[in-house]
């Protein structure tokens, strides 16, 4: 592949599975998806639908019990992270790949000045302590922290939950890196903060030019953010797309009901919200054939046999029976 | 109860390392004709049954007293907090094995412990410490462990792991800071037990070996003649009662300052 189209992620055919007491979960089956460069790819699902095992995978940091049973992930078309020894993946983490977590409370540590956690972030740069102290006196501003410098002396505890998000993310992203995981950090947001916080990772990401994946269960959030996105059931990439394709027309059975059950999207009072009938399958006894069968309300005979991955349109693909033929 | 604790803890800490200035008397220097006199103006505590001054043995004994208690205690905290660490933060078959031997220890009696290697090395200063360090290492490896499993999932860790940090750093930097108020708490509420452990092995001639004054030691020897000089028994164990009190009392205070929940209680 040309490195210079390449991606900033690629993962093929990639299946996670877990050894658990009660016998092998499979977490992943058979996930593939890209992430351009310079562009924003959000994830959606459920929770439970494998969102955080594919984050620590990409990481490296399954659990012990854990295990890429197959596939590839590729960081900028020529690394395939799967194969990288313990040490390189970490030599990557904080460096070509950064994460933002969910908790804005947790993420700092509560012993250690913000200045001293800046600084610690960068200790691959070699830069000097002064300068090291001026990237991050940089970088708060840029996220638009007041009155910096004194800043950096203070405890985690002494900022608010916003602001230590965007703590989070201005120590993300020090290091520019190719790629940044998001896992729903807007998620303990409150909603005014919430888009004042997406209007600035997309400013960074534009300004720093990194490729990002947005995870978040938010689907406001995603057609306002991201470019592309991905929508993942029980493990499984049922739908993926440009966030205009899917949200104009998704042709899974999933994503149709998924966007149907958004609040957002209900123009009328309703006594009750709209739900998906059902629970998710057991992931130990994966069932043969469509993963959303038992769910489904198209459900019929053939989809008891694994779904193609069906490409409606550039870019567009839905793994379904029904996909294709207009007839979903 | 805090500065009363305190003011017992520093009198004891005083007179111990001062001893060589308090001491009128050597308090090993034998002599038989001032044997078994009570308390008086020459002998503020009386002496014991080889003439000996009380006052000086038991503020030498204090010195023995603190150094084992002191010593072991930090010794057994270093290798606590390693033990543990690795437990909570390292593979499973480790931390296995490890909660074994900290469960085999446990089940043993201090007494029968302390026999066991008091015969194999000798009634030493060094088997005393030996004894202490063994019985309380576990106690607190499996405390740091506990927090140490607690804390491999907190965010902060998550967040350091996924940006890149060694676990050694993860461990020295964002675990062990975070979790060490706890444990430091519990050694200064020990250091009392470790003086008594002490004095009971003195006082059972498996610690210290006659003529070092030890507060056990000056016990056994009282013990012998409780029915006609009580003051040597009192000499004693006063000194070891006043140091678990002081020690108890500080220890517990410093408890609510680190804790603020418990505050106003």
């Amino acid at each position: 592949m040309d490195r210079i189209t390449a991606p900033t992620l690629q993962i093929d055919g990639l299946s996670v599975s877990f050894a658990t007491e009660a016998g092998r979960l499979q977490a992943l089956r058979d996930v593939s998806f890209a992430v351009p460069k310079g562009r924003i790819t959000g994830i959606v699902g459920e929770s439970g639908c494998g969102k955080s095992t594919l984050i620590n995978a990409i990481l490296g940091l399954l659990a012990d019990n854990g295990e890429v049973t197959s596939g590839a992930i590729l960081l900028e078309g020529k690394q395939d992270l799967t194969r990288l020894s313990p040490r390189e993946m970490r030599d990557l983490r904080g460096l070509r790949i950064s994460t933002v977590f969910q908790d804005p409370m947790g993420a700092l540590n509560p012993v250690l000045s913000v200045g001293r956690q800046m600084r610690d972030i960068q200790y691959r740069s070699g830069l000097t302590r002064k300068e090291k102290d001026a990237r991050s006196v940089e970088m708060l501003r840029q996220v638009r922290i007041p009155d910096p410098e004194k800043r950096l002396t203070q405890y985690p505890h002494e900022f608010s939950g916003g602001m230590k998000q965007r703590v989070a993310i201005a120590m993300a992203l020090m290091m520019r890196p190719a790629l940044l995981i998001a896992d729903e950090p807007t998620t303990a947001l409150d909603a005014t903060l919430e888009v004042a916080t997406i209007e600035l990772m997309k400013e960074l990401q534009q300004q720093i030019g990194c490729a990002v994946l947005f995870i978040s269960h938010h689907l406001g959030v995603i057609a306002e953010l991201c470019d592309e996105m991905i929508v993942m059931y029980a493990g499984e990439v049922v739908e993926k797309g440009s966030v205009r394709q899917i949200f104009k027309g998704a042709r899974h059975p999933y994503t149709q009901a998924l966007l149907e059950c958004d609040p957002a999207r209900l123009h009328e009072r309703v006594k009750r919200l709209p739900t998906i009938p059902g629970t998710l399958p057991d992931l130990k006894n994966r069932p043969q054939g469509c993963i959303f069968r038992d769910r489904c309300a198209k459900a019929g005979p053939e989809c008891t046999a694994a779904p193609p991955d069906v490409e409606l349109a550039p870019g567009h693909v839905a793994r379904c029976w029904h996909a294709a033929g207009g007839a979903a | 109860m805090g500065v009363f604790g305190l003011a017992l803890v520093l009198l004891v800490l005083v007179s111990a390392l001062f001893a060589s200035l308090l001491a009128v008397h050597d308090p090993t220097r034998i002599m038989p004709q001032d044997r078994f006199q009570g308390p008086s103006l020459t002998h503020l505590l009386g002496t014991d049954h080889l003439g000996r001054d009380l006052l000086a043995r038991v503020l030498y004994g204090g010195r023995i007293a603190l150094m084992v208690a002191v010593g072991s205690t930090l010794v057994s905290l270093v290798l606590g907090i390693i033990l543990g660490l690795l437990a909570g933060y390292g593979p499973r078959w480790l931390d296995a094995l490890l909660l074994l031997a900290f469960d085999a220890l446990k089940s043993f009696p201090v007494i029968m412990l302390a026999l066991t290697l008091v015969t194999l090395f000798g009634p030493s200063l060094l088997s005393v410490v030996l004894v202490v360090v063994m019985v309380s290492v576990p106690g607190y490896a499996r405390i740091i462990r506990t927090q140490t499993l607690a804390m491999k999932t907190a965010e902060h860790v998550m967040a350091a792991r996924s940006m890149g940090a060694s676990t050694a750093r993860i461990l020295r930097v964002h675990v062990l800071p975070n979790i060490i108020g706890p444990i430091l708490i519990l050694a200064s509420m020990d250091v009392p037990v470790v003086v008594g452990i002490e004095a009971g092995l003195s006082f059972l001639g498996l610690g210290v070996r006659p003529p070092t004054p030890s507060w056990g030691t000056i016990l056994n020897d009282g013990f012998a003649n409780i029915r006609d000089s009580s003051w040597i028994v009192i000499a004693g164990g006063l000194p070891i009662i006043l140091t678990t009190l002081g020690f108890t009392f500080l220890g517990e205070t410093l408890r609510d300052v680190f804790d603020p929940r418990l505050k106003g209680r």
